[in-house]
């Protein structure tokens, strides 16, 4: 498969969007570091059905806004499996509210989890992939984050500023062979949008020119591929993974 | 200078080239003390970022940024280590 041998990092990895990408690596034969936060038993269920797959599975808990934390990972990741090919920035939470209602320490959580943590991987990892003279890395960023959603100016923010991350990162390293990328899925079903109401997913899904929401194998599937060597030649860029709600 | 300070300085020398010629895969007949970086090493600044921290691991000691922000040829990077290690 066209990711042999090759190792992936992947934050947030037990469930949702990031556990469908892990899978999606793992499926095209890449090993993979399970990233997670929380939740142990479904982090451990997603290493199991990566070594079902055929692939090595390393389970690390890191609080990926924590740079001490994600070295640590990095580093375990080297000793377990020698070196590390692709980074898969994925870990976010949500804490919505209007402006007039949002907390200081709402802002600031969104912030330093969904960005930040970008910023500390990105550094733990940009070392080993400079000597190795190859890299691809991720950026889950959000359709939210070109284009904003009332409700949620620090999820936006976070999820725009690992757009102007991502470029950054595709210039900075590009002359040692790492492409740097973003995907901004729209609205997928996963439990960050399970609580949205019954009108409001109709709502949705009129805007939507595929008129249904997305899965998150949608998304997995167009990381596998940038983390390829498929994808050579393409760096700095965002690619929506939206059904068309935006175009 | 680097030849005032006798064996001591001579055998840095020779590890500070032997870094300089792994990172930067050159000659090490090329490497002299006024050899620039960038224009005769051929090095980008992430090159000179690579070295710096190279160095900063062989050595044991942190070249401060401002320090190494001026680092343009051979002998800049010599006597900062010297300092340092002092």
């Amino acid at each position: 498969m066209f990711l042999n041998g090759k190792v992936a990092i992947v934050t947030g990895a037990s469930r949702g969007i990031g556990k469908a990408i892990a899978l999606a690596l793992a499926g095209a034969q890449a090993d993979v570091v399970v990233n997670y936060a929380g939740r142990a038993q479904a982090a451990e269920e997603t290493a199991e059905t990566i070594r079902q797959l055929g692939r090595r599975a390393l389970v690390y808990q890191a609080d990926v806004s924590d740079s001490q934390q994600v070295q640590s990972m990095v580093d375990a990741t080297i000793n377990e499996f020698g070196k590390v090919d692709i980074l898969v920035n994925n870990a976010g939470i949500t804490r919505d509210n209007l402006i007039l209602r949002m907390k200081e320490e709402d802002w600031d959580s969104v912030l330093t989890v969904n960005l930040k943590s970008a910023f500390n991987t990105i550094k733990a990892v940009a070392r080993p992939m400079i000597k190795a003279r190859y890299g691809r890395i991720i950026n889950i960023s959000s359709v939210v984050g070109q284009y904003g959603n009332a409700g949620q100016a620090n999820y936006a923010a976070a999820k725009a500023g690992l757009i102007g991350l991502t470029k950054t990162m595709a210039k900075e390293l590009g002359t040692r062979n790492i492409t740097v990328n973003a995907v901004a899925p729209g609205f997928i079903s996963t439990e960050m949008t399970e609580n949205l109401s019954a009108e409001a997913k109709e709502k949705l899904t009129s805007a939507i020119a595929l008129n249904r929401l997305g899965n998150p194998e949608d998304v997995s599937s167009l990381v596998a591929f940038l983390a390829s060597d498929f994808c050579s030649y393409i760096t700095g860029q965002v690619i929506g993974v939206d059904g068309g709600i935006m175009m | 200078m680097i030849s005032r300070k006798g064996v001591n300085g001579l055998a840095t020398f020779d590890k500070v080239k032997a870094i300089i010629v792994d990172q930067l895969s050159v000659d090490e007949a090329d490497v002299s003390l006024e050899a620039s970086f960038v224009d005769d090493l051929g090095a980008d600044s992430l090159d000179i970022v690579e070295l710096v921290m190279a160095l900063e691991e062989e050595f044991g000691l942190e070249i401060p940024d401002e320090e190494a922000e001026k680092i343009r040829t051979v002998a800049m990077p010599l006597n900062s280590s010297k300092k340092d290690s002092n």
